[in-house]
């Protein structure tokens, strides 16, 4: 007898079918922080089938160690969808208000300021000064609507892949523009975090915008903004990943690359959000691959198998239960022993996680974290390569 | 018997079809046998030894081969497939396309040398041994094959593909008894059967399919990552190694067998249970530590499912013998520090853990034949959603009243015993729909 009941009355167990569940263990043979973490969705879901006392569940605050990575989800055998069970528990302790302080903040933020790292609306847009980034605030029109994101346009680091992209668009005369200042976090991490209402709240600002405007295609910085358009908003409008439009940029010849690359030793990390959530494997590969002296290496992991680096379903504002060592540092690691000289990602979070678990590591020195927007911005003809 | 009295015909000559004609020759029936590769025997001239008996796959097999070659009321024809089949009266006319071996039967004496002497010798991938052996663009694909002439492969074979090889075709300078001719053409024969039994077989669920394929296993990825019937050929004395287990030319000491690959499982299209691959990988595991010295044969399983006559004995003398079965269905395999790790919850314990390993054997699933649907449309029949030819629900080999009949397990998977007596069961059936005369 299912025993967890959600907002809407109707159990968990019903809601996704969990008694239909194997107890094979796959999700949780797969889920990237079973190992040092007590999150263990099978076992979680057999509880909620059998136990008595559901909300002692309810209690867990391991469901918060979920990175909403969905590798779970796509090795059920059953087609069962452990990581939505996961984000309702969510919604169920975030109504009763059992939510970690920090996530609080973050949502706070986004619901005063429309991002979710406590900065103003107005410095949305410091990050293009002294570049030439297109915006309808400045007139500039276009059918093509280029969605920043939160973390590009405020994190100082994330900043770079934003930066580096405006550049690429100038450079290759790309037709785009940006909502400037009018841009709001696309919530995809909020609803994740399991704040439905929040997410709503701030895909309708989105989804005005863009009707208003009249955008016939967006290209996204982040997967996981990507997403949420494609999965969560319902758009009818194309979505893209900026990688898929680079790599349509190379194919046409339109990346003006140096004739000469700098030999590099590059590992790609596919971000969860564009690979194993979208299976957007070859654009991103496509791109460096046209880069001058980029040599593309593979990490075991990659692709379907990709390890998720902890950033996703709002973790980058909870600090986790999990002990010992974190993905990114494993992923590092892994990097260094095949002696690369890059690790290539295309996602803000990824590249925060993986720049962290270099410091952490001690491995200043001995690779670089780059997103591919900042390679490709470094190999165009006349520019300087960055010191990174 | 009447001497008038149709012949059968039986497509598919695994150990089901030689069942099935073996039975219906022996009761005074004609039967045409139609094989669509070079020999007959089916899957279970692949496997090395059978459960729960440990028998010699090959040695309970090749009597039968034998026999049912020699036997003068069966006419075996190989390289044939039915490509119509026409309802007239009570009896069917039967369109059997016939590509040519380009050897001649009657002549060939299966000397071997055109075989040795072939110009791509060690360097075509033998399908028989599911790619772990090079063979030449002629030959058999196993010592005891039968028939025992040799064939040329024209997918490979240059005299073929390309209408010459070298200065000449070494084959033909080789043969004592002239019996290879590059002019042998396919042939097209329409003869009459009362009767027609199906038994194409299954073919085996592929874990590197591009699209019910399972990529995070990293089969055809990563050489230590192998299927269950590859282990067959490796443990097989007819095969590459002769029998010895060898991985990248070591003997394995760590070796993990899992369970429902591409079976049991939605996402691979297939929701059913393949009902051998339990036993298949308990059989595995006992000749791994029979065969390697202080061997580790671990099983992750979801279900153990031994049903059969002896089986639930057989898993307790593995066990006994030393092989550890771990409840859980691995998430992953991958590399690290040039070890395998296969990443799995063990659900009794409730704890994930990534096990290294020298050599992973996926217990892939069963499959419906390659070809199943066309040759239903050819034949009139529908199929199951999974792909396996429909049968009926009370009498799985009493066919469907029409003069069809299903054997073994292109119907659905099956294991040897049961392969056996469905074929012994259609035969009967077919038999009784050809001696009774008035067909509805």
């Amino acid at each position: 007898m299912p025993k967890i009941s959600d907002i809407e009355g109707v159990t968990l167990a019903e809601r996704f079918e969990l008694s239909a569940c194997l107890q094979c263990g796959r999700c949780t043979g797969g889920c990237p922080m079973s190992i040092r973490s007590p999150l263990n969705s099978r076992k979680f879901i057999y509880e909620s089938l059998i136990r008595e006392d559901g909300e002692a569940l309810l209690e867990r605050e391991e469901v918060w160690d979920c990175t909403s990575c969905r590798t779970c989800s796509s090795r059920c055998p059953r087609e069962l969808d452990p990581a939505m069970v996961m984000r309702a528990v969510r919604t169920v302790k975030i109504e009763g208000g059992r939510i970690p302080k920090t996530l609080m903040d973050a949502m706070e933020s986004s619901l005063k300021h429309g991002n979710p790292w406590g900065r103003s609306r107005m410095k949305r847009t410091a990050w293009t000064e002294g570049l030439s980034v297109n915006s309808i605030e400045e007139d500039k029109e276009s059918r093509r609507l280029w969605f920043v994101g939160c973390t590009p346009a405020y994190d100082p680091r994330a900043m770079e892949m934003a930066k580096a992209l405006a550049r690429i668009f100038e450079v290759a005369e790309v037709d785009y523009t940006t909502l400037g200042s009018e841009e709001v976090c696309c919530g995809s991490e909020m609803l994740r975090a399991g704040e439905e209402g929040l997410f709503e709240e701030l895909s309708e600002v989105n989804k005005e915008n863009f009707a208003e405007l009249e955008f016939d295609e967006v290209v996204a910085t982040s997967p996981h903004c990507m997403n949420t358009f494609i999965a969560d908003y319902g758009l009818k409008i194309p979505v893209t990943h900026y990688t898929q439009l680079l790599a349509a940029l190379a194919v046409d010849g339109a990346l003006p690359f140096g004739e000469e690359g700098e030999a590099l030793k590059v590992a790609f990390h596919d971000p969860c959000y564009l690979g194993k959530q979208n299976s957007i494997y070859e654009a991103p590969r496509e791109v460096l691959k046209a880069v001058p002296g980029v040599e593309l290496v593979e990490f075991s992991r990659s692709r379907e198998r990709s390890l998720c680096c902890e950033g996703g379903g709002g973790r980058m504002w909870i600090e986790g239960m999990g002990e010992g060592e974190r993905n990114a540092q494993i992923r590092v690691r892994d990097a260094i022993d095949m002696g690369v000289d890059i690790i290539a990602t295309a996602c803000p979070f990824c590249l925060l996680t993986l720049e962290d678990a270099v410091k952490t590591t001690g491995s200043e020195g001995k690779l670089k974290i780059l997103d591919i927007a900042e390679i490709v911005v470094n190999a165009l003809d006349g520019n300087e390569r960055s010191e990174g | 018997m009447s001497v008038s009295a149709p012949w059968a015909l039986v497509v598919g000559a695994g150990v089901a079809g030689i069942q099935a004609a073996l039975d219906l020759a022996d009761a005074g029936t004609m039967v045409y046998l139609l094989e669509r590769g070079d020999s007959i025997g089916g899957r279970m001239a692949q496997t090395d030894k059978t459960f729960p008996t440990l028998d010699c796959s090959s040695c309970t097999l090749t009597p039968r081969t034998v026999e049912v070659e020699a036997h003068p009321n069966v006419h075996l024809i190989t390289r044939a497939e039915l490509t119509g089949l026409t309802r007239r009266g009570s009896t069917f006319e039967a369109e059997i396309s016939v590509r040519p071996r380009f050897v001649d039967m009657e002549r060939c004496v299966s000397c071997g040398r055109c075989s040795e002497a072939c110009r791509l010798a060690g360097k075509v991938v033998s399908e028989f041994d599911l790619g772990l052996g090079r063979v030449s663009a002629i030959g058999v694909p196993f010592p005891q094959a039968v028939p025992s002439t040799y064939a040329v492969d024209p997918a490979h074979c240059l005299m073929l593909r390309f209408g010459k090889c070298g200065k000449g075709p070494k084959c033909v300078e080789a043969c004592d008894v002239d019996a290879i001719s590059f002019e042998e053409e396919e042939r097209v024969l329409r003869v009459e059967v009362g009767a027609v039994i199906l038994a194409t077989g299954y073919d085996l669920y592929d874990p590197a399919d591009t699209a019910v394929g399972r990529p995070e296993l990293g089969y055809r990825e990563l050489p230590r990552v192998i299927t269950n019937l590859e282990f067959e050929r490796l443990s097989s004395a007819s095969g590459p190694t002769q029998g010895k287990i060898l991985v990248e030319g070591r003997e394995p000491k760590r070796i993990i067998f899992i369970q429902c690959i591409g079976s049991r499982d939605r996402t691979t299209g297939a929701a059913y249970c393949s009902r051998v691959c339990c036993m298949v990988s308990l059989k595995q595991a006992v000749l791994s530590l029979e065969k390697i010295e202080s061997v580790e044969a671990t099983i992750l399983y979801m279900d153990i499912r031994a049903f059969g006559k002896g089986y639930e004995e057989f898993m307790e003398r593995a066990q006994r013998l030393g092989a550890t079965l771990r409840r859980g269905a691995p998430s992953e395999i991958f590399e690290r520090e040039e070890e395998v790790i296969v990443r799995v919850e063990d659900t009794l314990l409730g704890a994930t853990e990534e096990l290294m390993a020298d050599l992973v054997v996926l217990a892939a699933g069963l499959r419906p034949g390659k070809g199943s649907e066309e040759l239903a449309l050819t034949v009139g029949i529908s199929t199951e959603e999974d792909g396996f030819f429909k049968t009926p629900k009370r009498d799985p080999a009493g066919g469907l009243g029409d003069g069809i009949f299903i054997a073994g397990a292109c119907g659905g998977p099956v294991d040897i015993p049961d392969a056996v007596a469905s074929g012994s069961a259609a035969a009967g059936a077919a038999l009784e729909f050809i001696l009774g005369g008035d067909a509805e």
